[in-house]
C-alpha cells in the first residue's frame, strides 16, 4: 500500500503543520496513524487519547478539516490521495500541537446547570421512572454525550459568541430538563436561555452531523427553546 | 439585556414569522393576480384606496417586519460585527421605528 503522506500541526496558536510519512495498513484510524508519528517518528508530538475504543471522548482531533473522533475514524473513509491533515479542535485553544485546552469547553456544562441535583433523601423510596415514559425517553435520546468536543468544534456559533453554551453543554441541559427527579428545573431553564443559551441557535446542525455517538443536540436545544417559551409564558422564567 | 428579555425577543420573532409566512403568501397572490394583464399604478390605487381589508393587511405585515426584521438584525450585529450591548439594542429600536413610520406612510399613502 502507497503510504500516507500526513501533514500535523505543530506549535500552539501560532505554529505551522509538519508532514510525516506513515507506512499504510488496513484497518487503520487516524489515531493508530498519529501515535505512529509520536512513537517511530517524532516523540515530541502532543496529543491527547485514553480508551482507543470510542468511551473516553479525549481523542478528537481535526481530521481534513472536519472535526472526528480519531480512534474510530478509519483512514480509509478519510484520506484524500492518500494525504492526511490533522489538527487540534477548533474553537478551544490550543495547548500545544494536537492538545486543546478544554477547560472553557466544560466549565460551560457547569455553567449550564449540568449537575444533577435531587430533592429525595435517604428516607425517601427510589424514584421510579417508567423506560417507556416520554421524558424518560427524551432524555435516552441525548444521555450517550461523551463529552469529545466535536459538536463545539463544529458549530459555527460557537466561534461567532464567546459566551455561547455551545450544543454539548445545552444537550447535557437538556437531558436533565427532562430527568423527573432533579430540582433546579427552573434556575437551570434561566441558565440556558438567551443570547448565551438556546435562543443563539440557528440549527445549522453541524454538531448534528458530526457528533459521533449521531445524537441530536439539536434537536435538544429545539426542545429547550420549547421549555424555555413555555415557562416564560407562564412567567415562572 | 435580561435573560427574561431575550426570551421575549425570540418569541416574538417566531410569532411575527408566523404571521409573516401568511403575509407573504397573500402579497405574492396578490403581485400575480394583479399583473394579468398588465400593471399599472392606478390599478394598484383603484384596489387599496378607500379598502379597510387592504388597509388593515399591510397594516399588520408593516407591523410584523417592524417587529421580525430587527430582532434577526441584532443576531447579525452582534455575531459577525461583534456589536452588542445596549448601543446596539438602541440602534435596532430606531431602526425598528424607521420601519414603523416607513412602512406606514406607505400603507397610509396607498390607502388615502
Amino acid at each position: 500500500m502507497t503510504p500516507l503522506r500526513v501533514r500535523v500541526w505543530r506549535g500552539g496558536a501560532q505554529g505551522a503543520f509538519r508532514e510525516y510519512e506513515v507506512p499504510r495498513h488496513e484497518s487503520q484510524t487516524v489515531l493508530d496513524v498519529v501515535t505512529h508519528i509520536q512513537r517511530a517518528l517524532d516523540p515530541s508530538l502532543a496529543y491527547r487519547y485514553a480508551c482507543r475504543v470510542g468511551m473516553c471522548g479525549s481523542c478528537a482531533m481535526t481530521v481534513n478539516g472536519a472535526p472526528r473522533w480519531t480512534c474510530r475514524t478509519h483512514v480509509d473513509k478519510v484520506v484524500k490521495n492518500d494525504r492526511l491533515e490533522v489538527a487540534p479542535l477548533k474553537n478551544l485553544p490550543v495547548i500545544r500541537d494536537l492538545v486543546t485546552d478544554m477547560r472553557e469547553f466544560f466549565d460551560k456544562w457547569a455553567r449550564a446547570k449540568g449537575q444533577f441535583k435531587g430533592a429525595a433523601t435517604r428516607k425517601d423510596d427510589f424514584a421510579r421512572i417508567s423506560p417507556a415514559g416520554e421524558r424518560r425517553k427524551l432524555a435516552d435520546a441525548s444521555i450517550e454525550c461523551i463529552g469529545c468536543g466535536v459538536c463545539y468544534a463544529a458549530c459555527d456559533v460557537v466561534a461567532w459568541t464567546a459566551g455561547y453554551l455551545g450544543p454539548a453543554a445545552l444537550n447535557r441541559a437538556w437531558t436533565l430538563v427532562n430527568d423527573e427527579r432533579d430540582a433546579q428545573q427552573a434556575a437551570r431553564l434561566r441558565t440556558v436561555a438567551g443570547d448565551a443559551g438556546c435562543h443563539s441557535c440557528h440549527t445549522h446542525m453541524s454538531c448534528t452531523e458530526r457528533c459521533p455517538k449521531q445524537l441530536s443536540p439539536t434537536a435538544g436545544i429545539a426542545g429547550l427553546k420549547r421549555a424555555v417559551a413555555a415557562a416564560a409564558l407562564k412567567g415562572e422564567l | 439585556m435580561s435573560v427574561r428579555g431575550e426570551t421575549r425577543l425570540w418569541i416574538a420573532q417566531r410569532a411575527s414569522a408566523a404571521v409573516l409566512a401568511l403575509c407573504v403568501i397573500v402579497h405574492l397572490v396578490t403581485i400575480v393576480y394583479a399583473v394579468r394583464g398588465g400593471l399599472s399604478g392606478a390599478e394598484i390605487l383603484a384596489r387599496t384606496r378607500g379598502n379597510a381589508a387592504w388597509l388593515a393587511f399591510y397594516t399588520l405585515f408593516v407591523l410584523a417586519i417592524t417587529v421580525h426584521a430587527p430582532i434577526g438584525l441584532r443576531a447579525v450585529l452582534g455575531e459577525w460585527l461583534g456589536w452588542r450591548g445596549r448601543s446596539r439594542d438602541l440602534a435596532l429600536l430606531a431602526f425598528a421605528m424607521l420601519l414603523a413610520v416607513m412602512g406606514m406612510r406607505a400603507v397610509f399613502t396607498v390607502f388615502a
